[in-house]
Protein backbone atom coordinates (compact mmCIF):
# COMPACT_ATOMS: atom_id res chain seq x y z
CA UNK A 1 0.00 0.00 0.00
CA UNK A 2 2.59 2.15 0.82
CA UNK A 3 6.30 2.47 -0.41
CA UNK A 4 7.69 3.62 2.41
CA UNK A 5 7.02 0.42 4.34
CA UNK A 6 9.96 -1.47 2.26
CA UNK A 7 12.08 -0.24 5.05
CA UNK A 8 14.08 -2.61 7.42
CA UNK A 9 11.95 -4.83 10.01
CA UNK A 10 14.22 -5.39 12.84
CA UNK A 11 14.05 -8.40 15.42
CA UNK A 12 17.43 -7.85 17.01
CA UNK A 13 17.88 -3.80 17.79
CA UNK A 14 21.29 -4.33 19.52
CA UNK A 15 22.97 -6.52 16.83
CA UNK A 16 21.07 -4.39 13.61
CA UNK A 17 20.01 -8.12 12.37
CA UNK A 18 16.88 -7.78 10.23
CA UNK A 19 13.89 -9.97 9.81
CA UNK A 20 15.34 -10.35 5.96
CA UNK A 21 18.65 -11.60 7.46
CA UNK A 22 16.77 -14.14 9.79
CA UNK A 23 14.87 -15.52 5.98
CA UNK A 24 18.13 -15.66 4.55
CA UNK A 25 19.72 -18.09 7.16
CA UNK A 26 16.67 -20.10 7.37
CA UNK A 27 17.59 -20.05 3.15
CA UNK A 28 20.47 -21.61 3.95
CA UNK A 29 19.13 -24.61 5.82
CA UNK A 30 19.19 -23.43 9.30
CA UNK A 31 16.09 -24.41 12.17
CA UNK A 32 17.48 -23.32 15.18
CA UNK A 33 17.47 -20.66 17.28
CA UNK A 34 21.18 -21.33 18.02
CA UNK A 35 22.48 -21.74 14.61
CA UNK A 36 20.62 -18.41 13.55
CA UNK A 37 22.20 -16.64 17.35
CA UNK A 38 25.94 -17.85 15.94
CA UNK A 39 25.47 -16.70 12.41
CA UNK A 40 23.73 -13.52 12.53
CA UNK A 41 24.61 -12.50 15.90
CA UNK A 42 21.01 -12.05 16.63
CA UNK A 43 20.84 -12.33 20.64
CA UNK A 44 24.17 -11.69 21.69
CA UNK A 45 24.36 -7.90 22.33
CA UNK A 46 23.93 -5.59 25.59
CA UNK A 47 20.37 -6.64 26.45
CA UNK A 48 21.16 -10.60 25.56
CA UNK A 49 18.45 -11.16 23.73
CA UNK A 50 15.87 -10.40 26.21
CA UNK A 51 13.24 -8.72 22.91
CA UNK A 52 14.67 -10.37 20.12
CA UNK A 53 14.18 -13.89 21.39
CA UNK A 54 10.40 -13.49 21.44
CA UNK A 55 10.47 -12.66 18.39
CA UNK A 56 12.76 -14.77 16.74
CA UNK A 57 10.58 -18.07 18.28
CA UNK A 58 7.65 -16.49 17.08
CA UNK A 59 9.04 -16.41 13.47
CA UNK A 60 10.73 -19.68 13.72
CA UNK A 61 7.82 -21.20 14.65
CA UNK A 62 5.61 -19.52 11.36
CA UNK A 63 8.42 -20.81 9.29
CA UNK A 64 8.84 -24.49 10.47
CA UNK A 65 4.65 -24.77 11.30
CA UNK A 66 5.28 -25.20 14.57
CA UNK A 67 4.30 -23.49 17.87
CA UNK A 68 6.48 -20.86 18.75
CA UNK A 69 6.99 -23.23 21.13
CA UNK A 70 8.67 -25.64 20.14
CA UNK A 71 11.60 -23.43 18.89
CA UNK A 72 15.16 -23.80 20.55
CA UNK A 73 15.81 -21.19 23.20
CA UNK A 74 19.27 -20.39 22.83
CA UNK A 75 21.47 -21.13 25.68
CA UNK A 76 21.60 -18.48 28.48
CA UNK A 77 24.87 -18.01 30.58
CA UNK A 78 25.74 -15.30 32.92
CA UNK A 79 26.25 -12.81 33.31
CA UNK A 80 22.45 -11.16 32.96
CA UNK A 81 23.26 -7.73 31.99
CA UNK A 82 26.62 -6.32 30.93
CA UNK A 83 29.58 -5.71 33.56
CA UNK A 84 32.68 -3.91 33.17
CA UNK A 85 35.69 -5.71 33.73
CA UNK A 86 37.21 -3.56 35.80
CA UNK A 87 34.19 -4.60 37.96
CA UNK A 88 34.65 -8.36 37.69
CA UNK A 89 38.35 -8.45 38.13
CA UNK A 90 37.48 -6.35 40.99
CA UNK A 91 35.58 -8.71 42.63
CA UNK A 92 36.18 -10.82 45.77
CA UNK B 1 5.47 -0.80 41.40
CA UNK B 2 7.56 2.39 41.30
CA UNK B 3 5.92 3.50 38.58
CA UNK B 4 2.23 2.55 39.08
CA UNK B 5 0.90 5.79 40.23
CA UNK B 6 -2.96 4.29 39.70
CA UNK B 7 -4.66 2.59 42.69
CA UNK B 8 -5.34 -1.04 42.99
CA UNK B 9 -8.17 -3.22 42.72
CA UNK B 10 -8.52 -6.38 45.14
CA UNK B 11 -9.34 -6.67 48.88
CA UNK B 12 -7.58 -5.07 51.54
CA UNK B 13 -4.84 -7.56 52.59
CA UNK B 14 -3.66 -6.91 48.41
CA UNK B 15 -3.61 -3.55 49.23
CA UNK B 16 -6.44 -2.54 47.11
CA UNK B 17 -7.20 1.10 46.57
CA UNK B 18 -3.54 2.60 47.37
CA UNK B 19 -1.51 3.49 44.84
CA UNK B 20 1.09 1.24 43.29
CA UNK B 21 4.02 2.86 44.59
CA UNK B 22 2.59 3.24 47.75
CA UNK B 23 2.75 0.03 48.22
CA UNK B 24 5.51 -1.00 47.01
CA UNK B 25 7.05 2.17 49.90
CA UNK B 26 4.72 -0.32 52.45
CA UNK B 27 5.86 -3.43 51.56
CA UNK B 28 9.66 -2.56 51.63
CA UNK B 29 9.49 -0.58 55.16
CA UNK B 30 7.85 -3.95 56.38
CA UNK B 31 10.70 -6.11 55.41
CA UNK B 32 12.91 -4.02 57.06
CA UNK B 33 11.15 -3.52 60.26
CA UNK B 34 11.44 -7.47 60.18
CA UNK B 35 14.93 -7.22 60.13
CA UNK B 36 15.66 -8.64 55.85
CA UNK B 37 18.75 -6.85 55.23
CA UNK B 38 17.77 -5.54 51.57
CA UNK B 39 20.60 -4.93 48.79
CA UNK B 40 20.11 -1.77 47.04
CA UNK B 41 21.45 -1.50 43.26
CA UNK B 42 22.32 -4.86 43.34
CA UNK B 43 22.04 -7.71 40.04
CA UNK B 44 22.23 -11.26 40.28
CA UNK B 45 24.12 -11.46 37.34
CA UNK B 46 23.94 -15.27 37.20
CA UNK B 47 22.33 -18.53 39.17
CA UNK B 48 23.77 -21.34 39.66
CA UNK B 49 22.66 -25.16 39.90
CA UNK B 50 25.06 -25.48 43.12
CA UNK B 51 23.08 -22.44 45.21
CA UNK B 52 25.97 -19.67 44.17
CA UNK B 53 24.65 -16.45 43.25
CA UNK B 54 26.99 -14.33 41.22
CA UNK B 55 25.85 -10.59 42.63
CA UNK B 56 26.79 -6.77 41.10
CA UNK B 57 26.34 -4.18 43.58
CA UNK B 58 27.59 -0.61 41.92
CA UNK B 59 31.20 -1.18 41.67
CA UNK B 60 31.37 -4.86 43.25
CA UNK B 61 30.66 -8.47 41.82
CA UNK B 62 30.35 -11.31 44.65
CA UNK B 63 29.53 -14.81 44.84
CA UNK B 64 27.02 -15.33 47.54
CA UNK B 65 26.13 -19.28 48.22
CA UNK B 66 22.31 -19.49 49.41
CA UNK B 67 19.65 -22.48 50.96
CA UNK B 68 16.87 -21.57 49.14
CA UNK B 69 16.46 -19.05 46.69
CA UNK B 70 13.44 -17.10 45.66
CA UNK B 71 13.54 -15.69 42.62
CA UNK B 72 10.80 -12.30 41.93
CA UNK B 73 12.19 -10.72 38.68
CA UNK B 74 9.16 -9.95 37.25
CA UNK B 75 8.75 -9.64 33.27
CA UNK B 76 9.97 -8.07 30.30
CA UNK B 77 8.01 -6.27 27.65
CA UNK B 78 6.85 -8.12 24.30
CA UNK B 79 7.29 -5.97 21.10
CA UNK B 80 6.06 -6.39 17.41
CA UNK B 81 8.09 -7.26 14.35
CA UNK B 82 6.98 -4.91 11.57
CA UNK B 83 8.69 -2.39 9.06
CA UNK B 84 10.46 0.39 10.52
CA UNK B 85 10.13 -0.89 14.25
CA UNK B 86 13.49 1.31 15.01
CA UNK B 87 12.21 4.45 14.31
CA UNK B 88 12.58 7.24 17.47
CA UNK B 89 8.97 7.69 18.83
CA UNK B 90 8.72 3.85 18.85
CA UNK B 91 8.05 3.17 22.54
CA UNK B 92 7.20 0.34 24.89
CA UNK B 93 4.76 1.17 27.44
CA UNK B 94 7.01 0.68 31.00
CA UNK B 95 9.52 3.41 28.71
CA UNK B 96 6.90 5.62 28.50
CA UNK B 97 5.62 5.08 32.05
CA UNK B 98 9.29 6.24 33.40
CA UNK B 99 9.06 9.13 31.00
CA UNK B 100 5.66 10.31 32.63
CA UNK B 101 6.11 9.12 36.18
CA UNK B 102 10.04 9.15 36.93
CA UNK B 103 10.97 12.33 34.92
CA UNK B 104 8.23 14.26 34.01
CA UNK B 105 9.17 14.10 30.21
CA UNK B 106 6.14 13.85 27.40
CA UNK B 107 7.10 11.57 25.20
CA UNK B 108 5.37 13.34 22.26
CA UNK B 109 2.09 14.69 21.47
CA UNK B 110 0.02 12.43 19.42
CA UNK B 111 0.15 9.18 20.65
CA UNK B 112 -0.94 5.56 19.18
CA UNK B 113 -1.25 2.96 21.84
CA UNK B 114 -0.85 -0.62 21.01
CA UNK B 115 -2.35 -3.01 22.87
CA UNK B 116 -5.58 -2.72 25.25
CA UNK B 117 -4.77 -4.75 27.61
CA UNK B 118 -4.27 -3.48 31.32
CA UNK B 119 -0.99 -1.50 30.85
CA UNK B 120 -2.27 -0.24 27.36
CA UNK B 121 -5.69 1.08 28.67
CA UNK B 122 -3.72 2.70 32.05
CA UNK B 123 -0.94 4.08 30.10
CA UNK B 124 -3.47 5.36 27.73
CA UNK B 125 -5.47 7.08 30.72
CA UNK B 126 -1.91 8.33 32.34
CA UNK B 127 -1.22 10.33 28.73
CA UNK B 128 -4.45 11.53 28.77
CA UNK B 129 -3.85 12.97 32.34
CA UNK B 130 -0.55 14.63 30.96
CA UNK B 131 -2.43 16.43 28.30
CA UNK B 132 -1.13 13.76 25.10
CA UNK B 133 -3.57 13.12 22.79
CA UNK B 134 -4.23 9.39 22.15
CA UNK B 135 -5.39 9.17 18.91
CA UNK B 136 -6.61 5.43 18.77
CA UNK B 137 -5.89 1.94 20.99
CA UNK B 138 -5.42 -1.16 18.93
CA UNK B 139 -5.80 -4.49 19.85
CA UNK B 140 -5.39 -7.68 17.48
CA UNK B 141 -8.28 -9.56 19.69
CA UNK B 142 -11.94 -9.46 19.59
CA UNK B 143 -12.40 -7.98 23.10
CA UNK B 144 -10.64 -5.54 25.31
CA UNK B 145 -8.75 -7.73 27.34
CA UNK B 146 -8.12 -5.38 30.54
CA UNK B 147 -10.26 -4.26 33.14
CA UNK B 148 -14.07 -3.13 31.91
CA UNK B 149 -13.59 0.01 34.23
CA UNK B 150 -10.41 1.22 32.72
CA UNK B 151 -11.81 0.78 29.50
CA UNK B 152 -14.74 2.59 30.14
CA UNK B 153 -12.59 5.92 31.04
CA UNK B 154 -10.76 5.43 27.48
CA UNK B 155 -13.95 4.97 25.82
CA UNK B 156 -15.88 8.00 27.81
CA UNK B 157 -12.34 10.23 26.94
CA UNK B 158 -13.54 9.96 23.22
CA UNK B 159 -10.59 7.89 22.44
CA UNK B 160 -11.52 4.65 19.52
CA UNK B 161 -10.84 0.94 21.14
CA UNK B 162 -9.87 -0.64 17.38
CA UNK B 163 -10.57 -4.48 18.09
CA UNK B 164 -9.25 -6.63 15.54
CA UNK B 165 -6.70 -4.13 14.42
CA UNK B 166 -2.87 -4.38 13.96
CA UNK B 167 0.33 -2.34 13.15
CA UNK B 168 1.06 -2.88 9.66
CA UNK B 169 3.59 -0.74 9.64
CA UNK B 170 5.97 2.64 11.17
CA UNK B 171 5.97 5.86 8.82
CA UNK B 172 8.82 8.38 9.03
CA UNK B 173 12.43 8.85 8.15
CA UNK B 174 14.18 10.49 11.23
CA UNK B 175 11.25 9.95 13.54
CA UNK B 176 7.78 8.66 13.54
CA UNK B 177 5.29 10.67 11.80
CA UNK B 178 2.34 8.08 11.44
CA UNK B 179 1.52 4.58 11.57
CA UNK B 180 -0.04 2.44 9.18
CA UNK B 181 -2.84 0.17 10.70
CA UNK B 182 -5.32 -3.14 9.41
CA UNK B 183 -7.62 -4.59 10.00
CA UNK B 184 -7.25 -8.50 11.24
CA UNK B 185 -9.28 -11.21 9.09
CA UNK B 186 -10.25 -14.66 10.54
CA UNK B 187 -6.53 -16.23 9.54
CA UNK B 188 -4.38 -12.82 11.18
CA UNK B 189 -4.04 -11.70 7.93
CA UNK B 190 -4.65 -7.86 6.82
CA UNK B 191 -7.81 -7.22 5.35
CA UNK B 192 -7.16 -5.97 1.79
CA UNK B 193 -8.04 -2.16 1.74
CA UNK B 194 -8.38 -1.50 5.34
CA UNK B 195 -5.44 -0.31 5.87
CA UNK B 196 -5.12 3.48 6.65
CA UNK B 197 -2.46 5.80 8.45
CA UNK B 198 -2.88 7.78 11.37
CA UNK B 199 -0.68 10.75 12.04
CA UNK B 200 1.52 10.31 15.13
CA UNK B 201 4.50 11.50 16.55
CA UNK B 202 4.63 8.32 19.23
CA UNK B 203 3.50 4.96 19.54
CA UNK B 204 3.29 2.83 22.15
CA UNK B 205 3.74 -0.65 22.12
CA UNK B 206 2.02 -2.59 25.04
CA UNK B 207 1.48 -5.92 23.81
CA UNK B 208 2.08 -8.51 26.55
CA UNK B 209 4.60 -9.39 29.01
CA UNK B 210 6.75 -12.29 29.21
CA UNK B 211 8.89 -13.83 32.53
CA UNK B 212 12.32 -12.58 33.05
CA UNK B 213 13.35 -15.85 33.50
CA UNK B 214 17.12 -15.74 32.18
CA UNK B 215 18.40 -17.30 35.99
CA UNK B 216 16.22 -19.72 36.07
CA UNK B 217 16.91 -21.04 32.57
CA UNK B 218 20.53 -20.45 33.05
CA UNK B 219 20.11 -22.99 36.65
CA UNK B 220 18.66 -25.54 34.67
CA UNK B 221 15.10 -25.40 35.39
CA UNK B 222 12.75 -27.17 33.23
CA UNK B 223 10.49 -24.26 31.56
CA UNK B 224 7.24 -24.33 29.49
CA UNK B 225 6.11 -23.17 26.67
CA UNK B 226 2.45 -21.64 27.99
CA UNK B 227 0.74 -18.74 25.90
CA UNK B 228 -1.57 -18.16 28.46
CA UNK B 229 0.90 -17.51 31.06
CA UNK B 230 3.20 -14.86 29.14
CA UNK B 231 5.51 -17.69 27.12
CA UNK B 232 7.86 -19.89 29.11
CA UNK B 233 7.43 -20.15 32.34
CA UNK B 234 9.50 -22.22 35.33
CA UNK B 235 7.47 -25.96 35.52
CA UNK B 236 6.53 -25.72 39.45
CA UNK B 237 5.12 -27.38 41.85
CA UNK B 238 2.01 -26.54 44.17
CA UNK B 239 4.27 -24.95 46.74
CA UNK B 240 6.20 -22.67 43.80
CA UNK B 241 9.47 -24.57 44.36
CA UNK B 242 10.98 -25.02 40.86
CA UNK B 243 12.35 -28.72 39.45
CA UNK B 244 15.69 -27.49 41.01
CA UNK B 245 14.86 -28.07 44.45
CA UNK B 246 15.87 -24.86 46.19
CA UNK B 247 14.60 -22.50 43.50
CA UNK B 248 11.37 -21.43 44.62
CA UNK B 249 9.41 -18.51 41.66
CA UNK B 250 6.78 -16.14 42.61
CA UNK B 251 4.98 -13.20 40.75
CA UNK B 252 5.67 -12.53 36.40
CA UNK B 253 8.35 -14.62 36.48
CA UNK B 254 6.19 -17.73 37.59
CA UNK B 255 3.46 -16.46 35.03
CA UNK B 256 2.45 -12.96 33.98
CA UNK B 257 -0.70 -12.10 35.86
CA UNK B 258 -1.40 -9.25 38.17
CA UNK B 259 0.81 -7.38 40.81
CA UNK B 260 -2.06 -8.26 43.36
CA UNK B 261 -1.22 -12.02 42.56
CA UNK B 262 1.96 -11.70 42.88
CA UNK B 263 2.43 -10.06 46.45
CA UNK B 264 0.48 -13.17 47.23
CA UNK B 265 2.34 -15.61 45.53
CA UNK B 266 5.51 -13.77 47.00
CA UNK B 267 4.24 -14.57 50.55
CA UNK B 268 3.77 -18.21 49.74
CA UNK B 269 7.55 -18.68 48.06
CA UNK B 270 8.61 -17.46 50.85
CA UNK B 271 6.58 -19.34 53.27
CA UNK B 272 7.96 -22.86 51.63
CA UNK B 273 11.40 -21.49 51.43
CA UNK B 274 11.31 -21.02 55.17
CA UNK B 275 9.51 -24.28 55.71
CA UNK B 276 11.60 -26.19 53.97
CA UNK B 277 14.78 -24.99 55.85
CA UNK B 278 13.30 -25.92 59.39
CA UNK B 279 11.63 -22.72 60.44
CA UNK B 280 8.35 -24.39 61.02
CA UNK B 281 6.08 -22.15 62.33
CA UNK B 282 2.59 -23.84 64.02
CA UNK B 283 0.77 -20.94 61.91
CA UNK B 284 2.40 -22.15 58.90
CA UNK B 285 -0.90 -24.44 57.90
CA UNK B 286 -3.01 -21.09 58.47
CA UNK B 287 -0.95 -18.73 56.28
CA UNK B 288 -0.87 -20.98 53.46
CA UNK B 289 -4.63 -21.31 53.89
CA UNK B 290 -5.14 -18.14 53.63
CA UNK B 291 -2.94 -17.31 50.72
CA UNK B 292 -4.41 -20.10 48.98
CA UNK B 293 -8.15 -18.40 49.41
CA UNK B 294 -6.90 -15.09 48.56
CA UNK B 295 -5.03 -16.91 45.54
CA UNK B 296 -8.37 -18.65 44.23
CA UNK B 297 -10.34 -15.31 44.44
CA UNK B 298 -8.09 -13.13 42.40
CA UNK B 299 -8.19 -15.89 39.57
CA UNK B 300 -11.98 -15.98 40.09
CA UNK B 301 -14.59 -15.19 37.60
CA UNK B 302 -14.53 -14.15 33.62
CA UNK B 303 -11.31 -12.16 34.24
CA UNK B 304 -8.89 -15.06 35.48
CA UNK B 305 -10.56 -17.60 33.15
CA UNK B 306 -7.30 -16.85 30.82
CA UNK B 307 -5.23 -17.46 33.89
CA UNK B 308 -6.75 -20.47 34.85
CA UNK B 309 -6.34 -21.95 31.93
CA UNK B 310 -2.44 -21.49 31.62
CA UNK B 311 -2.01 -22.63 35.44
CA UNK B 312 -4.05 -26.03 34.33
CA UNK B 313 -1.48 -26.43 31.14
CA UNK B 314 1.13 -26.31 33.58
CA UNK B 315 0.21 -28.34 36.15
CA UNK B 316 -0.27 -30.79 33.16
CA UNK B 317 3.48 -30.74 32.14
CA UNK B 318 4.15 -31.23 35.92
CA UNK B 319 2.19 -34.35 36.24
CA UNK B 320 3.71 -35.64 32.86
CA UNK B 321 6.85 -35.12 34.07
CA UNK B 322 6.71 -36.53 37.29
CA UNK B 323 4.99 -39.57 36.22
CA UNK B 324 7.95 -39.89 33.80
CA UNK B 325 10.60 -39.33 36.66
CA UNK B 326 8.74 -42.10 38.96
Amino acid sequence: MNEQLTGPVYICRCEDVTLAEVWAALERGVTTMEEIKRLTRCGMGPCQGRTCRQLLARELGRVMGESPGAADMATYRPPVKPVKLGVLAGGE
Amino acid sequence: MLKQTHKFFGSRRQHAAMRGMDIAAAMAAEAMQAGVEVWLEATVLGLYQDGVLLVQQRERVVTVQVARVVIATGAGEKTLAFPNNDLPGIYGAGAVQTMLHLYGVLPGRRVLMVGAGNIGLIVSYQLLQAGVEVIAVLEAMREVGGYLVHASKIRRAGVPLLTRHTVVGALGTRFLTGVVIGRLDDSGGIVPGSERVLEVDVMCLAVGLTPAAELLWQAGCRMAYIPELGGHVPVRDGRMQTTVPGIYVAGDVAGVEEASSAMVEGRMAGLAAAWDMGFQSPQYPHLWAEAETELAALRGGPVGARIRQGLAKLAAVRAREVAAGA
